[in-house]
């Protein structure tokens, strides 16, 4: 399988789907001439002209509106929204239009539309560049939101959200474009189901619960417990974050018996919070420990860097709510280490 | 053919030949100073910066017929000029750029270019394009309604035209005769995007007929006739008229941002004849020639700009950055 970056399985995803299907075309600011404020429309102005790959004046509201209607005439539009954070000028016509039309119009028209947008920090563009308020869509009957962490899952989520019927958020993130990872030849199977977790590793200790950007962290950091603590932690990368995959968690949990959630966005009511209580509803009784949950600090994220540093998390919190759900728990099993180290620990942590 | 002279002008709009220094010397500071961030930029010092090189005379004309500290103005991120001349100092642009505490704007929080001072009625503005419009409409309702006679200025792009902030904030204005001036630097783009796929009219100010208010299209790169045509309309709102829209055309003469390759959308024959348009030689000749400045006092002022700059940036450096100590919220719990 060939190595590609995230930015290259979305860009020739959308190109695979443009061929595939004459009503796939694309709208959003910047993407014709310009390719995109992050480059995932490279070249497909020129190969499809200014009909299929539409720029839109700046006017969100407006034309996710549109692309609305021309999905409920049966077009495919892929609208690009050039950062989550400008979503929000057309939240009432997703909110109230996209994920309601279905329902509301008695099933005769459906809304075939995806929405894709980056979020994510870390990049200095502060508090209303560097947002993660995908909860927000999560929360909403009516809508799907997916939310892969590799270039393969975003190959085969992509296809799946053009495909689908129903409204679809397509998050990216601002940090995923230029990670690589092995992406299938093109083949009709490679349509990955919009509403299944993936267990990314598996492992026995502890779960970790996460999605986009921190699920790639979170699996750096599993390896790093594995090799330097011996712990066998199961990373879960949720990749859909509705429909959510509950199955998949709490079977985990039940093996695992400890949780941590791994989240971008703000803590206070996030994806986090409805895990953790999907936990506590179907695997109770084979909790060791509370759940954590490790996400932003409650603040808009601010530009000096050093603050954003302190304001975001990281793999580091992720190390620390590990070792301390296992401390909680009686430590790792079988390999005979316990909550002995912690002194250790926190001085290595400086 | 009638020429006017430079003093004849000066008249005209109510200066006098010490204005047109003034005006030049804010020209000249804006573009150092806009220079120098995008240096910093380019060394890696400031990680994203919003040039306004092309477009001073516009920001310079314009703020000059504001009351400075009485009148509100809600610059867009571009306006380095409109800040400068309302009082902001080089030490305070460069502390935002750096994300210091001391940062007038906001401690180092927000991004750089948005700018925000209590004191001298800049109004903080965020990223998503053209917000500030509406808030406008509301800072001058708020005037009216407390019965002072300040007028609000409201800068915006022509890409900000397109959002519906835009119409509503406008038509709010119109509708209750507010004391505003809507105030559009076009510079042809919205980052990529032309103003052919903005808009199916030729001019923003062709708007202002749909909302029953004056809009008028001005030379942005001759700082004069900008200077006059926002005199005129700030005359207007103080004296209980309603909203203007002017329009300034104009032309940025770099990338949208310091992230941005302009030549991937922008023929090079089309940025030369801009430059040949620069406001700033522009302004220098009419004041050479009318013997209001020479070579040598010309670059004595420049040297003493760059000076300014210079001492400015080591006072900024010299500060601390904000602690996130200091921040309840950032202690996780
Ligand atoms: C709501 C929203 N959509 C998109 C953007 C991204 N964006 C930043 S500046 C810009 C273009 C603004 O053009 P214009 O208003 O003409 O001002 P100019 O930059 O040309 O001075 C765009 C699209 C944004 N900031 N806000």
């Amino acid at each position: 399988m060939p190595e590609v970056t995230y930015r290259q399985a979305l860009h020739d995803t959308l190109r695979d789907e443009m061929l595939r299907d004459e009503n796939v075309f694309l709208m959003g600011e910047e993407i014709g001439v310009f390719e995109g404020s992050y480059k995932i429309t490279a070249g497909l102005l020129q190969e499809f002209g200014a009909k299929r790959v539409r720029d839109a004046p700046i006017a969100e509201e407006g034309f996710v509106g549109a692309a609305i209607g021309a999905a409920m005439l049966g077009l495919r539009p892929v609208v690009e929204i050039m950062t989550i954070n400008f979503i929000l000028l057309a939240m009432d016509q997703i909110i109230n239009h996209a994920a309601k039309i279905h329902y509301m119009f008695g099933g005769q028209s459906r809304v075939p539309m995806v929405i894709r947008t980056p979020g994510g920090g870390g990049q200095q563009l502060a508090a209303t560049h560097s947002q993660n308020p995908e909860v927000w869509f999560a929360h909403t009957p009516g809508l799907k939101v997916v939310a892969p962490s590799t270039p393969a899952d975003a190959r085969g989520l992509l296809k799946a959200s053009i495909r689908d019927d129903d409204p679809v958020l397509f998050l990216e993130n601002l940090a995923l474009y230029n990670t690589k990872g092995e992406v299938p030849e093109d083949r009709p199977d490679d349509v990955l189901p919009i509403g299944v977790a993936d267990v990314k590793r598996e492992g026995s200790d502890i779960t970790i619960i996460s999605y986009s950007r921190m699920a790639a962290v979170a699996m750096h950091v599993a390896e790093q417990l594995a090799s330097e603590d011996g712990i066998k932690a199961e990373v879960i990368d949720l990749r859909s974050l509705r429909p959510l995959d509950r199955a998949t968690i709490v079977d985990s949990v039940r093996k695992t018996n400890r949780a941590v959630v791994f989240e971008e966005d703000w803590r206070a009511y996030g994806i986090g919070a409805e895990v953790a209580a999907t936990i506590q509803e179907h695997a109770f009784d084979h909790l060791d420990a509370p759940v954590r949950r490790i996400a932003a600090a409650e603040v808009p994220l601010p530009y000096a860097k050093n603050m954003e540093l302190a304001a975001l998390p990281t793999g580091q919190h992720l190390v620390d709510a590990v070792h301390a759900t296992l401390d909680a728990s009686g430590g790792v099993r079988g390999n005979g280490r316990s909550n002995g180290s912690k002194g250790q620990r926190s001085a290595s942590r400086g | 053919m009638v020429t006017t002279t430079l003093s004849d002008r000066l008249a005209d709009v109510g200066l006098a030949d010490a204005d047109a220094r003034t005006l030049y010397r804010w020209l000249l500071l804006t573009r150092a100073l806009d220079e120098r961030i995008w240096r910093l930029n380019r060394q890696g010092q400031v990680p994203f910066a919003i040039p306004a090189r092309g477009q001073e005379a516009a920001q310079v004309g314009s703020a000059y017929a504001l009351r400075p500290g009485h009148d509100v103005a809600l610059p867009y991120p571009r306006d380095l000029g409109v800040v400068l001349v309302l009082g902001m100092t080089p030490l305070e642009v460069l502390l935002s750029a750096l994300a210091r505490a001391d940062d007038p704007s906001s401690a180092g929080r927000q991004l750089p270019m948005h700018w925000g001072h209590a004191r001298l009625g800049i109004v903080s503005s965020s990223s998503p394009v053209g917000t500030q419009i509406p808030h406008a409409a509301g800072i001058a309702l708020a005037a009216r309604l407390r019965g002072a006679d300040s007028v609000t200025c409201c800068f915006f792009g022509d890409g900000a035209t397109s959002k519906s902030d835009f119409h509503e904030g406008v038509s709010f204005a119109a509708i209750h005769r507010l004391p505003i001036v809507f105030f559009c630097q076009n510079n042809g783009y919205a980052t990529s995007v032309p103003l052919s796929l903005q808009m199916a009219i030729p001019n923003v100010a062709d708007y202002a007929s749909a909302y029953g208010i004056p809009g008028l299209v001005v030379d942005g790169n001759d700082v004069l006739a900008v200077y006059a045509a926002t005199r005129e309309a700030v005359h207007r709102a103080r004296s209980g008229d309603g909203p203007t829209l002017l329009e300034a055309k104009t032309y940025r003469l770099l990338p949208h941002t310091s992230d941005d390759d302009d030549r991937r959308y922008r023929d090079p024959a089309e940025v030369a004849t801009w430059e040949a348009r620069d406001p700033l030689p522009r302004f220098r000749a009419d004041l050479l020639a009318a013997g209001l400045l020479d070579e040598p006092s010309d670059a004595e002022l420049l040297a003493e700009i760059h000076a300014e700059i210079d001492e400015a940036l080591t006072q900024a450096e010299a500060t601390a950055t904000p602690m996130p100590d200091g921040e309840p919220s950032l202690a996780r719990t």
